[in-house]
């Protein structure tokens, strides 16, 4: 088979005979080198690969926040489904508010967007999520009519499900538009099981766990959001009757979830 | 260690010992991300990146990695390509580096890789190895192209993405999942190993009366 084989063999039998102190090694044995060397090489070839690792990065990085960035816009766009205009609020203590906390990371920081239709009428909040799905966290956003309590459409951010079953998730158009118009809290059922509820949501044969998260995400983040939406759009309505933006930061008395990343 | 030419080293890679399909190596990408062609040539494309990367630096330095820590030598260089392949890869193309996840990451314990490196390019000039990595990962993506073929066309009906079998079609789940690719490798295995005993036979047939004598000499 591989005439290279018996090299390899003869290369792991050097290493053993070195090992146990042996002089007699096959000809071809370079002279033992001092560990002082030996550091100095592997730190040396460590050194360059970092740097060459860190300027690769340097060139790579902003790209791919920009990409990031990107997919995010165009995901509010489409979970809200084409707002004339959004808005980043933040999540804090005290409430949505569109300036963002104190001393926080404004990438970091946990936001919710208020999404606008053209006459200027909040049509509903894009929300972003992460829970651990079958193989990795698995990012999503959804759009949040938090009046009429329906979510507005789905969008996987970033997921690692397997290829060709998870990952329909966000392959599979039938399961993401059965989001539309849904009533949380959501409730999973086998594909043509339902009975027709608002609260179901059609799941997807062999990616159970994938798609169980999927609304186990959407019904937690509504669950720990949303007293603070549902004040908030009714702040918003009467913002948009003249108040300023004060009246859009809203007061309930309830932790931020901490912990939520930004994709 | 016999003296090959040029060719042959190209070649040899490709096909006579195929990474895969021969030597049994780098299994783990075959068998994992073969479930689509897409994914396949990803992978396949990464791998060849990395191999051919590896092999030219592994065999430019090999007078200056001391013996005594080459692996590590190799492996540093390896996982160097492999990082910056990733970078690359999640820059350039967002929506590949997307589809294949973790599996990019995991070039760096391809043992196709450090075998290149241990058994060739340390040991032969430069232009070698790199003839010798081209054709090794050139026969490592026909490998996973014929595997993601497979099981793309059973498992999901459809090849790169567009339908073949029409609605009716019922997908063999099992084939993108990973007993599908165990199957679908054994499968393979199989009908290589049958081609290539039915080849030596043929070889032997034809130079009869000469050759029926002794086997070895058809072999």
């Amino acid at each position: 088979m591989s005439r290279e084989l018996p090299t390899v063999q003869n290369g792991a039998a050097d290493q053993g005979s070195g090992e146990a102190g042996s002089a007699g090694g096959p000809p071809d044995q370079p002279p033992a080198v001092s560990s002082g060397k030996l550091m100095l090489t592997l730190g040396l070839a460590g050194a360059i690969a970092g740097l060459v690792i860190v300027l690769v990065f340097g060139w790579a990085d902003p790209r791919i926040q920009a990409y990031r960035a990107k997919v995010l816009r165009e995901a509010v766009q489409e979970v809200l489904s084409g707002p004339a205009r959004y808005e980043t609020l933040y999540v804090t203590a005290d409430g949505l508010s569109p300036t963002p906390p104190a001393g926080v990371d404004t990438v970091m920081a946990e936001k919710v967007f208020l999404g606008y239709d053209a006459s200027d009428e909040p049509i509903g909040y894009a929300i972003t999520g992460s829970e651990p799905g079958f193989q990795d966290f698995i990012f999503l956003i959804f759009g949040y009519d938090a009046g009429r309590e329906r979510v507005l459409g789905m969008k996987v951010l970033e997921s690692k499900e397997t290829p060709g079953l998870g990952d329909k998730i966000f392959k599979d158009l039938e399961f993401v538009d059965g989001f539309r118009e849904a009533a949380p809290p959501l409730v999973g059922v086998k594909p043509g099981a339902g009975t027709g509820d608002e609260h179901e949501v059609d799941m997807i044969t062999g990616a159970t766990i994938s798609s169980r998260t999927v609304i186990e995400i959407i019904n937690h983040r509504i669950e720990d959001l949303g007293p603070l939406l549902e004040s908030g759009a009714a702040a918003e309505a009467a913002g948009a009757a003249g108040a300023d933006d004060a009246a859009r930061t809203v007061s309930v008395g309830r932790e931020s979830g901490a912990g939520t990343e930004e994709s | 260690m016999r003296e090959t030419t040029a060719g042959y080293d190209v070649v040899r890679g490709i096909w006579k010992e195929n990474p895969v399909l021969v030597q049994l190596l780098g299994l783990c990408p075959a068998l994992a991300v073969t479930n689509t062609v897409a994914n396949s040539i990803a992978m396949g494309l990464a791998t060849f990146f990395v191999l051919v990367g590896s092999s030219l630096l592994v065999s430019t330095f090999k007078r200056w990695i001391p013996h005594e820590v080459r692996i590590s030598a190799y492996i540093l260089i390896i996982a160097t390509f492999v990082t910056i392949a990733d970078l690359v890869l999640a820059a350039v193309v967002p929506l590949i580096h997307k589809e294949l996840g973790a599996f990019i990451a995991l070039i760096v314990v391809n043992c196709m890789i450090l075998g290149r490196q241990e058994a060739f390019a340390s040991k032969r000039s430069v232009g070698r190895s790199l003839l010798d990595a081209v054709g090794t990962g050139t026969g490592f993506m026909i490998a996973l192209l014929m595997m993601g073929g497979f099981r793309e066309i059973l498992g999901n009906g459809s090849l790169l993405g567009f339908s073949i079998f029409g609605e009716n079609f019922e997908p063999w789940i099992i084939m993108i999942l990973p007993p599908g690719g165990f199957l679908t490798l054994g499968f393979i295995l199989l009908a290589f190993g049958w081609w290539r005993e039915r080849r030596a036979e043929v070889v032997r047939i034809r130079q009869w009366p000469h050759g029926v004598a002794s086997r070895e000499e058809a072999a």
